[in-house]
């Protein structure tokens, strides 16, 4: 059905839009650096310029508009006041990395050394470093079959960031803290773990980051390697962002993540992990509650490339006053990945009946020997279930919250640390508890 | 204790009447059991009393101790002292049985204004009374209802009437579904609590149960009313003979 006149049209898009990018692109400077990441800073811009800016026409953006992304004018927003929280992760011994808008703050940072970790930061990369092999390579490879401009963007223009390489076990976390200070400033920072075979690591990432920002993090994790990985994005109404989640598992290894989102104006969280390496797993989960111009989008890709993987995503979210959440899931099984047992869960609860919530699972398989389910609901609080609560004497608001917290229960159940899957659960019970009306 | 004075209740959504001018009192420390045949209006008397959504009162009172319960709350009823053994108990995937029963405990001694139970003593108590109903500690873990087979979500709903202490219990078909032996744990469960302070409702369709939990008072209703209360002799009629007769017997 393709004709010439059809044709021409899409070409003509294709080359309006390579205009617009590379005029944006000529905007841009690229940050001071070492020659070997200049390099790779520069490879990823011509791949943005290649891809193109994305639009609401891509596939994957038709649910979410990735123009407040992408525009020069980061429209400020208020600074939440820190001291209206308690600072998270009490208690829990960890080594602290601070940036505040995107920037390493060393003073306020623990010594940057630990057993069987090294860790250094990308502004201060020196001429040989071991980054050079990874930095970008996860995100040029994690553009197909799905294009992620932004994430090569980030590539090219990220400042700062961490790079950790882990040799053994490390029983303390590495936790990095995005505090802000300014209203209007832009964060871009890309953070790159490369675990060796057996090493183990926990790695927290927490704050409001910026009024706008983009956070990569690229993970290699070797043989028999696990990496647990926990992230939570402050309270800040105004900010928007993206986040990008590149992981490769290895043979034997474990990728855990969960990401919990509260407020914010536009949240894009992007994953693609592959599964390399036989009897690998990777376990995704999300909570996120948000009200009013809330738009919360989870937009994950799982590939099973070797036989005897396993893939979890659970993935809810707690939507009130008009907000929206959207999710874009996938498993991808190949030929080789006999064995596969795949599970992709997306839920939402709407509080009231002006949310949306935008699902879109799928399934791609080509081995014949798998196992892997999916489901998508969205509904509200059961009446039934309310009722049981409040005829023993729980109070309506009790009994609400009660509920959104069992809701999202599955998704905290993705955290192996019961320390850091507690401080969570205060941390939605006191949005919650704010929140309930 | 409990005194219903021509309740006429019909459904919010639909203009179907189900109550037509139902009257009982219910002393404190006694045992009154609801019969009828299906569709009579016996578990929409229950959740009218207990305060479920999608029922309209277009008549009568309901009082619990003198004081109106049909506008209250169902958890200022519950604090007050009411409580529903379910038909059929809901399973509630993510809220733990425990942190279920310690919220409901404590929500209620507040309203009451005394002060919250200590994890320590809550504990042991919940243990005891598990343990008389041979729930294990299994099945105090689990999430509520989630998992358990049918008697023992009887016997989870006893356990929380246990805990809660309430003066007026209402039973609805709590036999339903049990076998002899889990009928006789339940009873024995509710016999414990009888005391001279606290009163039963217990809706059943069958005897069976009432050779359990002997009543004081047995009603038979039917089309949204009582039509006939008697002794516990009334209920053995209904075994022998069915409700025809009695129904009969009302329209002569």
């Amino acid at each position: 059905m393709n004709t010439a006149a059809a044709k021409s049209p899409r070409a003509a898009r294709r080359e309006a839009r390579q205009a617009s990018t590379a005029a944006f692109l000529e905007t841009l400077t690229l940050p001071d650096g070492p020659a070997w990441l200049t390099g790779l800073r520069k490879e990823a811009l011509a791949r943005v310029a290649d891809l193109t800016l994305p639009d609401r026409r891509d596939e994957y953006w038709s649910y979410t508009n990735p123009d407040r992304l992408i525009a020069h004018d980061i429209r400020p927003a208020e600074v939440f006041k820190i001291t209206d929280e308690p600072p998270m992760y009490q208690g829990i011994d960890r080594l602290k990395l601070v940036f505040v808008d995107g920037v390493f703050d060393a003073d306020a940072s623990d010594p940057l050394d630990g057993e069987g970790v090294e860790i250094s930061h990308l502004s201060e990369a020196g001429d040989i470093h071991w980054a050079k092999d990874l930095y970008g390579s996860l995100e040029a490879a994690g553009q197909k079959p799905v294009a992620r401009p932004l994430a090569a963007l980030n590539t090219a223009l990220a400042k700062d960031g961490v790079l950790i390489r882990v040799t053994g076990k490390v029983s303390r976390p590495v936790s990095l803290i995005y505090y802000r200070e300014a209203e209007d400033a832009e964060a871009v920072l890309h953070n790159v773990v490369k675990l060796e075979p057996g090493a183990e690591l926990t790695l927290l990432e927490n704050g409001p980051v910026a009024a706008r920002s983009s956070i990569c993090l690229e993970a290699e994790i070797g043989e028999d390697a696990v990496l647990h990985h926990v992230r939570t994005m402050g309270r800040d109404h105004e900010r928007k962002g993206i986040t990008n989640l590149f992981a490769r598992v290895g043979k034997g290894g474990l990728f855990k993540s969960f990401s919990l989102s509260m407020n914010g104006r536009l949240m894009r969280n992007e994953a693609m992990v592959w599964l390399t390496g036989e009897g690998g797993s990777a376990h995704l989960a999300g909570a996120a509650m948000g009200d009013g111009t809330f738009h919360h989008d989870d937009t994950v890709f799982i590939a099973h490339e070797a036989p005897g993987c396993e893939s979890r995503q659970v993935y809810k979210k707690v939507l009130r006053d008009g907000a929206v959440g959207v999710f874009q899931g996938k498993i991808l099984v190949e030929q080789a990945a006999q064995l596969t047992d795949g599970y992709q869960l997306s839920q939402s609860l709407l509080m009231d009946e002006n949310c949306q919530f935008l699902a879109k699972p799928e399934l791609e398989i080509y081995a014949d020997n798998v196992k892997c389910s999916h489901g998508s609901t969205s509904g509200e609080i059961s009446p039934d279930h309310m009722f049981y609560l409040r005829s023993r004497g729980v109070s309506e608001e009790e009994a609400k919250l009660l509920l959104v917290l069992a809701f999202l229960a599955e998704t905290l159940d993705e955290i192996s640390n019961e320390h850091i899957a507690e401080d969570m659960r205060l941390r939605l019970r006191r949005w919650l508890e704010k929140h309930t009306h | 204790m409990l005194e219903i004075n021509n309740l006429h209740v019909k459904l919010e959504n639909e203009d179907k009447q189900i109550l037509k001018g139902l009257s009982l009192t219910v002393e404190p420390g006694s045992v009154h059991a609801i019969m009828g045949p299906n569709g009579s209006g016996k578990s929409t008397l229950s959740y009218v009393l207990s305060g479920r959504d999608g029922y309209e009162v277009t008549e009568g009172t309901a009082t619990l101790d003198g004081e109106d319960l049909l506008d209250a709350e169902p958890e200022d009823r519950a604090a007050r002292g009411l409580f529903l053994a379910f038909q059929y108990p809901v399973e509630i995937p993510g809220v733990g049985n425990m942190t279920f029963l310690r919220t409901a405990l404590n929500a209620q001694r507040k309203a009451r204004g005394e002060a919250e139970i200590s994890s320590g003593d809550f504990l042991k108590l919940v243990r005891a009374k598990a343990k008389d109903l041979k729930i294990d500690a299994e099945m105090l873990k689990r999430p509520v209802n989630v998992g358990f087979s049918g008697g023992e979500k009887k016997r989870n709903e006893i356990l929380q009437m246990a805990m809660l202490e309430p003066k007026m219990c209402i039973l609805d078909e709590t036999d339903s579904g049990l076998d002899v032996d889990a009928m006789k744990l339940v009873s024995d469960g509710v016999n414990a609590l009888r005391a001279p302070d606290r009163a039963f409702l217990v809706i059943t369709h069958y005897q069976r149960l009432l050779d359990h939990i002997k009543p004081d008072v047995v009603h038979i209703m039917a089309a949204g009313r009582i039509i006939k209360s008697g002794g516990p002799e009334l209920a053995l009629e209904v075994e022998k003979n069915g409700y025809a007769d009695i129904l009969a017997e009302v329209e002569a």
